[in-house]
């Protein structure tokens, strides 16, 4: 891992991958692989919102599938060259999710497994919101709402002028609909037909303060995005297979092209009864005993759906 | 359609004049000269080409120009994405919307990722005269400079900024160039030298030393002379790079001379001022230090020429400040007690 000190740093060379012919394939993921990984996204961000003890459950649990699906049946990475110029990005303009990344990124290979221990304590790299310049795999640091669209435009336009060909994948909230930053990036993407550039609103329908369409409501949002000049797909958020093919077909799309915008339909807390329907678990803590039953009740709803099993 | 009107000589519109005579054409040839030199620069600005003298640029290579429209904060955002795919940015506007509309998005994209983004602000201070408070900079240098891990440099005249654009291309850093209208007086020849975090010692004197930057070191300069005539010892530094100060430079004249007087076209708070009395505090000079600049207020309306009259931020007006200095008084008691 860089030392969280380093400075000055290096001006960020684009690495080339030794050979195109070596450049990794799209990964494969079944369904019960898809399922089975959303599980481990749930129960490893508990384990880690255990040592530092707050943390943002369902905000994760309604992007579970989401993360599975992306790096474990689209997104083309190479863990032993993180900097690869031709890989696909991934963006968080929700980066208070970003404990439901770090495991993926660390199953993935990008760090070792024991660097999730040090979660938020002092000196580790991993903090409540993503740093690209402390964690490998990390595409871009996050954690004020608003800007992840604008940086994955200028990502998308920097490989189309490259040949690179890499996709663009940022996931928004929907609570950050509201943040007109959002809509400059809009216009651009739209303006510039940046084909590889994909937006994914996780529509759980919560914010901090509440319900998102009362706090300050943002339908008709497929219609405002359509209105932008985007292509909209709207998917259920928790059918891994679903969300895996449909980001697959636009990750194929050309660089010159509409944007595409999913609009992903889920639930906050999804996993958990209790905070399905309690938006306060947006920010909470789970003592031991109540983090195990949690953890027992994610399980056992994904034995009933028959995941659970890795391939 | 109406038939294109047969105006007057004297009359102008904003393209024709600007696309002729770019103030800021020292931008553009530093971007190009950058190119030439296998830079991958980008240039982008919002909704300014022809203010910032970019549509030079644009036109050379249309295919590394991003015109963003008037959304600033997104074009820094965008910028920052760019940087991570291999490309250098420069994007360009008025520096009250970059360094105060895009502050954040500064801090977060650009230099919190220690991207090598590079940030021009133009027409900076007061320069854009009777626009007034929402196009003037009197508190860039101050929100830039309390960024962790962001150069702030802030060039004396056109062939000085193109020098230190030159010069960014072996900076890793990220960059804040605050620069002024390009029409201002020429103070260096046009094939002078810029070292980031090295200040440029004209002159030394041990009654006053003037440490100036970007339009102030042009009348600092004939400040200097008028006051060699009445008999002082003054000593004048160009202070370019305002982050990292040159510190080194700082205590050599607080040590060799009896009086500091810095003179920035900026609010004396957090600005160039500050920095140099932050270092003076903690070294062991007795030099004693006078800020120039803006006293924490909101400019007048007025033209820029009479503007830099009124709040004493001409060659007269800064060899005026420095006699009521070496008499006892304090730069800003006449405004504050006004």
């Amino acid at each position: 891992m860089p030392s969280a000190t380093t400075h000055p740093p290096a001006p960020h060379p684009p690495a080339k991958h030794p050979s195109a012919a070596l450049a990794p394939a799209r990964p494969v993921a079944d369904a019960a692989l898809l399922a089975d990984r959303a599980e481990f996204v749930r129960t490893e961000a508990i384990r880690l919102i255990e040592l530092a003890k707050v943390g943002h459950y369902s905000s994760v649990f309604s992007a579970a599938e989401i993360f599975a699906a992306l790096y474990y049946g689209v997104m083309r990475t190479d863990p032993a060259n993180p900097q690869w110029q031709g890989r696909d990005r991934f963006l968080m303009g929700k980066g208070h999710a970003a404990v439901g990344l770090f495991p993926v990124l660390s199953d993935l290979g990008f760090f070792p497994a024991e660097v999730l221990n040090g979660y938020t304590r002092l000196g580790s790299p991993l903090g409540d919101h993503p740093d690209m310049t402390k964690v490998p795999g990390i595409d871009f640091s996050s954690g004020s709402i608003g800007h992840a669209l604008s940086n994955g435009l200028g990502m998308a336009l920097g490989g189309r002028m490259n040949g690179d060909g890499f996709s663009v994948f940022v996931m928004l909230g929907d609570g950050e609909m509201q943040e007109g930053q959002v809509w400059e990036a809009a216009l651009a993407g739209a303006h510039h037909r940046l084909g590889k550039l994909v937006a994914i609103v996780d529509r759980n329908g919560f914010q901090l303060d509440g319900e998102v369409d009362e706090v300050v409501g943002i339908e008709p949002l497929a219609d405002k995005w359509r209105a932008f000049g985007w292509e909209v797909h709207e998917v259920d958020g928790h059918d891994a297979v679903a969300v895996r093919d449909l980001l697959l077909g636009l990750a194929d799309r050309p660089a010159e092209a509409a944007p595409s915008c999913v609009i992903a339909h889920t639930k906050k807390g999804k996993g958990v009864g209790y905070m399905e329907t309690e938006p306060g678990w947006h920010l909470g803590y789970l003592v031991p005993a109540d983090a195990e039953a949690a953890v027992a009740e994610i399980r056992s709803a994904a034995a009933s759906t028959g995941a659970g099993v890795r391939a | 359609m109406s038939a294109p009107a047969t105006l007057s000589e004297g009359s102008w519109q904003y393209r024709g004049l600007n696309a002729q005579n770019p103030g800021l054409d020292h931008l553009s040839d530093g971007l190009l000269d950058l190119v030439e030199a296998g830079v991958p620069v980008v240039a982008g600005t919002a909704d300014l080409q022809y203010s910032n003298g970019l549509v030079k640029f644009a036109r050379a290579h249309p295919d590394r120009f991003l015109q963003f429209g008037i959304s600033e904060q997104n074009m820094v955002s965008a910028a920052a994405g760019l940087a991570t795919t291999g490309h250098t940015p420069f994007v360009a506007t008025f520096a009250s919307f970059l360094a105060l509309l895009c502050c954040e998005q500064i801090r977060m994209d650009v230099a919190y990722t220690k991207l090598p983004v590079r940030l021009i602000g133009h027409h900076t201070g007061i320069a854009l005269g009777f626009y007034g408070t929402s196009h003037h900079a009197t508190e860039d240098i101050s929100t830039m400079r309390a960024i962790a891990g962001l150069t702030v440099v802030s060039p004396a005249d056109g062939p000085q900024l193109r020098a230190a654009i030159r010069a960014s291309a072996s900076w890793p850093e990220p960059i804040y160039f605050r620069t002024s209208r390009g029409r201002d007086p020429q103070v260096y020849a046009d094939d002078v030298e810029f070292v980031f975090g090295r200040g440029v010692e004209h002159s030394t004197g041990t009654d006053v030393t003037l440490i100036a930057c970007g339009t102030q070191v042009h009348p600092s300069l004939a400040a200097a002379e008028a006051l060699r005539a009445e008999g002082l010892s003054v000593g004048v530094i160009d202070m370019p790079t305002i982050k990292p100060l040159d510190a080194e430079l700082v205590r050599a004249a607080s040590a060799r001379s009896a009086l500091v007087v810095t003179i920035e076209e900026h609010n004396v708070l957090g600005g160039l001022g500050a920095a140099v009395a932050e270092v003076m505090a903690e070294s062991p000079s007795r030099a004693r230090l006078v800020r120039h600049g803006i006293h924490d207020e909101y400019s007048l309306i007025a033209p820029p020429t009479h503007l830099y009259r009124h709040y004493r931020l001409d060659a007269p007006g800064i060899a005026e400040v420095v006699r009521e200095a070496l008499a006892g008084a304090d730069a800003g008691a006449e405004v504050r007690s006004a």
